[in-house]
């Protein structure tokens, strides 16, 4: 039996999912310019900016979500499954900041960092899929979303969780895909990334999110709404009432995207926050956003919809018992909720910052949480009287054949990250014995190359793209490095 | 009489309660007190005391917003009569407050103008998704003494740049000093743009305010968060 964890009975969903309704009717949902003619057209209201969309519109668009679909590696191969109760994780995403590797000081996060969180999360096979996780300051602004794609598809193969940070560049995104993937019509038939949209809390879709949406469902790239209310700034106080809110904001996402086009894919996906009332932050860790994150994904389960969460992050500012305690629980509760995907390893200080120590952390409470989802099975036709046949009262477990035999089923073998007493451990703290398995999974890293005329294409697009802002070594970058070393520019 | 009245002001900040900070300035303006004595007496001590329990952790951001909104509500009934008596409402400084064009994110702003309110700042607050030259224009008018900007995007933050090449444009940018916050934002980014400051939250943006007033007008005696002096 899977174990299972809930927080929400079909009562309590049937009342949340009724008062979403009521919202995206009354008040009522912002929306851009860019979609209000794709809203009046099937007879939504929309006046001074604002649609009002009848219950009946709202679940006939719920309908033609599909409740499954996939994202592919480079060579075609399913790799991550949205829908049912599938779990995977990712690596937090788009951050700004690193915990150096060296002092454990928070800096800006430059090319080689985001290089070597590609490698590591690469060879971890608790990550099903790469997020474009850093901004890197080492490039300007205005190519910063197309870049760090860029670096991951060029070093990884698994399925990427991205984003646009603008409606012009998502289509420069979505071109960089298909050069990858050998096409736009590979690229929507097999499609490596998925994009992440977010609505502005309170019930708000922005001229770039709306955009975002309407040109995804278009391209057949799947998307993945990220709301995020934060309970008591941007949202109600009240948990349930954030909850609502949430529902309400990917409703009438899925509103829009369904409208652009029926049956395109997208996912119910959250990264709610209680707002603490003491600092005004928005604590990742906190008890409280990790139930909000399995109280909407478990609304958006209701509906048999694909979800999404934002966990497994930490909010202490350096590699400490809170942030992975923070972590280390969120990832448990997120997996036992049955959360498609889970984002956010390797994050903390309220999602400021990352850290590729951290990562190799999280992925071992990762590991555990995916070994709990396994849970207990029966093993033979007896539990535990045939091998006391076996053994009598002597106890001797550790000579039979089943302890052998299934001793690998039953039992999680943690890298070296966690002590389990191994002579070798030598007694070093946890951030000792990170580093050390960041280096050991660096050093595992072995980039595969596309194919050669994929990679020349990839590396004409980097070069014209990168020369639009003055850069003029970008291709050169990739062309000259299989094991990145060092500033690019 | 006029000390129990001034004790009654205190409380209503403190306790958040707007309607009882407007009768009570009524009912001073109707005893014949000077509104200067009504602010300085009754409802600043009270926003001092707010301050002080916000920073040791008694008091949490809704009874701070509660006690800035009774604040405001007193100062709708004080600054008109201040005005007819020719003086100016006592300030640790004047700030002018937005978030950048592009962005609509509005929460760790306002967060930063109670607080700065709480702490004696007179805070204007322009709102959300604000052109350079809108602050500029706010701060010529209200001769401010430091304009915050914030913005929550990477893309947007971009427009802080835009802010202050507007107060240089219109001559002003000597006199103001600009103060940057908002989760994409480093202290990196607030000295490649010329910015005088960068706060990381809304407590240190008090600290930052006061600093960067001191460099204005000179040294004072530092004053401990939460102090809530008005000069």
């Amino acid at each position: 039996m899977r174990p299972k964890f809930e927080m929400l009975d079909n009562a309590l969903i049937e009342r949340i999912l009724a008062e979403a309704f009521q919202l995206i009717k009354d008040p009522g949902v912002r929306v851009a310019p860019y979609v209000e003619d794709l809203l009046r057209g099937v007879g939504i209201p929309v006046k001074d900016g604002v649609a009002h969309i009848p219950e009946p519109l709202a679940r006939t668009a719920l309908q033609s979500v599909p409740r499954e679909f996939f994202l592919y590696d480079r060579n075609g191969r399913p790799a991550v499954h949205y829908g049912g109760n599938h779990v995977h994780f990712d690596p937090g995403s788009s951050c700004l900041n690193i915990l150096d590797p060296q002092t454990q000081q928070p800096r800006p996060a430059m090319t080689p960092d985001l290089v070597r969180l590609i490698h590591v999360a690469e060879v971890l096979p608790q990550f099903a899929a790469q997020s474009t996780a850093m901004v890197c300051n080492d490039v300007p602004p205005e190519i910063g979303d197309w870049y760090r794609l860029l670096l991951v598809l060029w070093y990884s193969e698994k399925p990427v969780v991205t984003g646009a940070f603008s409606a012009y560049s998502l289509h420069t995104l979505i071109d960089l895909l298909a050069i990858e993937s050998g096409g736009r019509e590979a690229l929507r038939r097999n499609p490596r990334a998925i994009f992440d949209v977010c609505p502005s809390p309170p019930l708000n879709w922005s001229e770039f999110a709306s955009q975002n949406l309407v040109d995804l469902a278009r391209a057949g790239i799947p998307a993945e709404i990220v709301s995020m209310p934060l309970a008591g700034a941007t949202a109600p106080v009240t948990l349930a009432g954030s909850v609502v809110q949430h529902a309400a904001e990917c409703i009438s996402g899925i509103v829009i995207h369904q409208l652009a086009q029926p049956g395109a894919p997208i996912v119910w996906g959250a990264a709610p926050a209680i707002f603490d009332m003491r600092s005004g932050k928005t604590p990742m860790g906190a008890i409280e956003t990790a139930m909000l994150d399995v109280a909407c994904a478990e609304v958006g389960k209701y509906l048999g919809l694909p979800t999404h969460a934002y966990m497994v992050a930490g909010d202490g500012r350096v590699i400490d018992a809170q942030v992975e305690m923070e972590s280390g629980m969120s990832a448990v509760l997120g997996a036992l909720a049955g959360i498609n995907m889970i984002s956010g390893a390797g994050m903390l200080d309220f999602l400021a910052c990352h850290s590729i120590e951290k990562l190799v952390i999280d992925a071992e409470a990762i590991a555990s949480a995916q070994r709990l989802l396994q849970g207990i099975e029966p093993r033979g036709a007896s539990l535990a009287t045939a091998m006391f046949t076996q053994t009598g009262l002597a106890g001797d477990f550790l000579k039979l054949k089943e302890t052998r035999a299934l001793f690998r089923q039953e039992q999680h073998f943690p890298s070296s990250v966690i002590d389990r007493g191994l002579p070798q451990m030598n007694g070093g703290g946890i951030l000792d014995r990170a580093n050390q398995r960041v280096e050991e999974l660096l050093s595992a890293y072995k980039r595969r190359p596309l194919p050669p005329d994929r990679e020349e294409e990839i590396i004409a697009f980097a070069e014209r793209e990168g020369q639009k802002f003055g850069l003029k070594r970008v291709g050169e970058i990739l062309s000259r490095v299989p094991d990145f070393e060092g500033a690019p520019f | 009489m006029p000390d129990d009245i001034f004790s009654l002001m205190r409380d209503s900040i403190i306790a958040g309660a707007p309607d009882t900070a407007t009768y009570l300035a009524r009912k001073a303006i109707a005893a014949g007190t000077a509104p200067l004595d009504a602010i300085n007496n009754g409802y600043v001590p009270g926003m001092h005391d707010v301050g002080e329990q916000f920073a040791r952790g008694q008091m949490f951001l809704p009874d701070m917003m509660a006690s800035a909104e009774a604040m405001r509500a007193a100062m709708a009934v004080l600054d008109p009569e201040l005005k007819k008596l020719g003086a100016d409402r006592p300030t640790s400084g004047v700030v002018v407050l937005g978030t950048t064009k592009g962005d609509i994110h509005e929460i760790g702003k306002i967060l930063v103008g109670t607080l700065l309110t709480a702490h004696g700042f007179q805070v204007h607050d322009l709102g959300a998704d604000i052109s350079g030259e809108k602050f500029a224009a706010k701060a010529q008018e209200l001769s401010a003494d430091i304009v915050g900007v914030s913005a929550l995007l990477t893309t947007t933050m971009r427009n802080q740049k835009t802010v202050i090449e507007a107060l240089e444009r219109s001559g002003i940018r000597a006199q103001v000093k600009v103060m940057v916050g908002g989760a994409p934002v480093t202290r990196r980014w607030a000295e490649e743009i010329g910015a005088d400051g960068y706060a990381k939250d809304a407590m240190s943006a008090v600290a930052l305010a006061r600093e960067l007033m001191n460099q204005k007008t000179g040294p004072r005696t530092p004053e401990p968060i939460g102090s809530g002096k008005v000069v």
